[in-house]
């Protein structure tokens, strides 16, 4: 039975190399790192989102007072700098553009938030962020394209943090144009590195949003599994126990 | 006080049979004493039933079978419900751990022979649950109403519509209630999820107890215990299930229980094998998504189907698949029960069928490639191969004529299906994999003409132990 289980392990981990991954456009995907022990980050990336993403994109699953107590955050502070689109804190996070209005403006109505991060990923949101480049093309509508998301109906709003950034072409062996990396021509508010970190915030932000549960069920499941490790040990012990006079 | 209670049992047992049926079911019930490892999903796979009824009522309180609703219910249960998101998350991994087990229990009945005679009930009622499962779980899919819960459903149910004679589109009709799947959808796969197919199921485990415990239990050895009974009328193999067994399962429940609660707790999405990343974008009928990919569980039955260009053809290797699992008690016949004492070349029959499997279940995951989708005929071929192998091996006795027949008929047969479907496009694809199944056929049909690698060895009167 040993060379049953060592074949059909084999055979899992050739499986399991190949997991399902949400594509990314064929582009490399950089690492977002969110962590999501770091409360001033996840705070930092709640600003951003209220701000910059909170005119067009709704989080309807999402209530204030629910994030307010998850990151630390005080009723009035909370209604201060974070509650511009509502003013009942148990209220979720909708906006007041509605979707005939998204459509007419950007093509497509934008898509509510609240689980961006599950279907999406960090790392393609955190990659989303730092791709947009200036296009000239005449169909672009604001001017801009992204690289992971071809295309994409939204307009660059957190430029004015980034800056412009343009695209740096190269020919492939059969002279074909690509784009192989973005160049920042006039920097914005942000410098490279402070805006990198911005967008870990916002992308830690978001993968909160999409799941809050996930600030507590590790920590759960730490002592759940320390439990049922213990108290495997006795049912061990039972066991034996009880099987010892078996002849 | 425990005089009471004798009364009251005695009083409980003139009117039913309580102490009757704990006796035999778990105090009298004699077992054999050298179950292994491979004889702990049975009662695993009960757990898991009860987990997901209790999970499945606690959901059911706070879910919304609305096609407007049911996506936002699941985020509501997930966020604003206590503890709401793990329910849901014991849920959803449970039915993913409940496949996990079932799979390995039927893996145990075929490599001991515990389908054999005479246990072929059980095995169909064991069948029964499994057919029965698969539909529960692919119903209970369809209700977080996320875009793989709608075009998973849209493409499984237009599978019914194959079927000839204008049956396919009507049935394929009445299933969903409307056109596409809709919210007429969605409301029947929620009654029939919660409350018509978890009866059957408990039903049928209910048969598939008391039929195992008719018979009693097969073992390791594949020896039958009551052959062998002592002066008292007790097999001399065996062990009361209670306590011998109700402590060791009970160790083998937690153990499950860490590696499920590591799953829940650390990794509930299984890197998009247990909750697909498509499934937190919802239903949307307008918008296919580039990729429809089932659950794991379904998929070797998916790349089965996706392997064979013809739909019509194609929907009944897929159900072909299936029914050769249930019609296992009369292809393989061969006297000896278990792994342990048949042929080397058993054992590798039975590896390459476990391996083809697990491969073709990796396929269905992914996109339909020109090579994947040749692979996955090449290993659907194995896959129905093996069956009728089993079937030749049942009987020790042929000569080595017989074995050539069969190999010359099947490679006959092998090469007219190539010849049928030739396309010039994979024409080296085609000549290059069709080596598998020769390979195959050579191997496990030849092999037992020419060596001595098919010889069973004897069963002992008595269980192997220590």
């Amino acid at each position: 039975m040993k060379n049953f289980l060592g074949v059909i392990c084999l055979a899992l981990m050739i499986g399991g190399s190949g997991t399902v991954l949400a594509s990314g456009g064929g582009v490399q995907l950089q690492k977002a790192h969110v962590d999501l022990s770091d409360t001033a980050s996840l705070q930092r990336g709640a600003k951003l989102f209220v701000n910059y993403c909170l005119s067009c994109h709704s989080a309807h699953f999402m209530r204030y007072n629910r994030v307010g107590r998850d990151l630390g955050i005080s009723e009035e502070l909370l209604q201060e700098h974070l509650m511009f689109a509502s003013d009942k804190s148990g209220e979720v996070m909708n906006v007041a553009m509605s979707v005939e209005d998204g459509e007419r403006w950007f093509g497509v109505a934008p898509p509510d938030l609240s689980v961006i991060a599950r279907s999406r990923g960090a790392n393609w949101l955190y990659t989303y962020f730092l791709s947009f480049y200036e296009d000239s093309n005449p169909s672009r509508p604001f001017g801009v394209n992204n690289l992971v998301f071809k295309d994409v109906g939204m307009p660059h709003v957190l430029w004015k943090l980034q800056g412009r950034q343009v695209p740096v072409y190269a020919e492939d062996e059969h002279g074909k144009k690509h784009i192989e990396s973005l160049k920042l021509v006039e920097p914005g508010i942000l410098n490279a590195d402070e805006y990198r970190r911005a967008m870990r915030d916002l992308t830690g932000f978001l993968v909160y949003v999409g799941e809050p549960a996930k600030l507590v069920r590790y920590g759960i499941g730490f002592w759940v599994l320390l439990f049922l490790a213990g108290f495997f040990l006795l049912t061990r012990l039972l066991y034996r126990e009880y099987w010892k006079d078996l002849h | 006080m425990n005089k009471l209670l004798t009364c009251l049992l005695g009083w409980v047992d003139d009117r039913f049979p309580l102490t009757k049926l704990w006796n035999e079911h778990l105090a009298k019930y004699y077992a054999p004493k050298n179950f292994n490892f491979w004889y702990f999903f049975g009662s695993l796979a009960l757990l898991v039933l009860v987990m997901q009824l209790l999970t499945g009522i606690w959901l059911t309180m706070h879910y919304k079978p609305d096609a407007e609703r049911a996506f936002a219910s699941v985020e509501y249960i997930m966020r604003d419900v206590d503890w709401g998101w793990l329910i849901r998350y014991l849920h959803s991994t449970g039915a993913s751990a409940f496949f996990v087990v079932v799979y390995l229990h039927m893996f145990r009945g075929l490599v001991y022979g515990s389908f054999k005679q005479p246990r072929e009930l059980i095995w169909l009622f064991g069948m029964a649950i499994y057919m029965l499962l698969m539909a529960e779980a692919f119903m209970g899919y369809l209700l977080p109403w996320g875009q793989m819960s709608f075009w998973g459903a849209q493409v499984i149910i237009s599978l019914f519509g194959a079927l000839p004679f204008g049956i396919g589109e009507a049935l394929s009709l009445w299933i969903r209630g409307d056109y596409v799947v809709s919210d007429a959808t969605l409301n029947r796969f929620f009654s029939l999820h919660v409350i018509a197919l978890p009866l059957v199921l408990v039903g049928l485990v209910a048969a598939h107890v008391m039929a195992l415990h008719e018979v009693g239990s097969n073992n390791p050895d594949g020896v039958e215990i009551k052959k062998v009974k002592g002066s008292d009328g007790i097999p001399k193999d065996g062990i009361p299930f209670h306590p011998y067994y109700t402590v060791k399962d009970i160790m083998g429940v937690i153990a499950f229980l860490f590696f499920f609660a590591f799953v829940v707790f650390f990794v509930p999405e299984m890197g998009g094998w247990f909750l697909e990343h498509a499934n937190f974008v919802p239903a949307n009928p307008l918008k296919t998504p580039e990729h429809i990919a089932p659950v794991w569980y379904f998929t070797p039955f998916y790349a089965i189907l996706r392997a064979i260009p013809d739909k019509l053809i194609g929907v009944m290797a897929m159900g072909g698949s299936i029914g050769c699992l249930f019609l296992l008690p009369w292809i393989d016949r061969h006297p000896v029960k278990s792994i342990r004492f048949r042929s080397p070349l058993f054992f590798w029959l039975i590896t390459v069928f476990i391996l083809s499997f697990v491969i073709l279940g990796y396929l269905g995951t992914q996109p339909a490639t020109m090579v994947f989708t040749e692979t996955g005929f090449r290993l659907a071929e194995l896959y129905f191969t093996f069956f009728l192998i089993l079937a030749i091996y049942s009987s020790e006795s042929r000569g080595a004529g017989a074995y050539i027949s069969w190999f010359v008929v099947l490679v006959g047969a092998l090469l007219v299906i190539d010849f049928l479907r030739f396309d010039p496009v994979k024409s080296s694809l085609i000549m290059g994999s069709a080596l598998l199944p020769l390979a195959y056929l050579a191997v496990f049909l030849l092999g037992p003409a020419f060596t001595r690698l098919n010889e069973s060895r004897p069963v002992p009167e008595r269980v192997v132990w220590k």
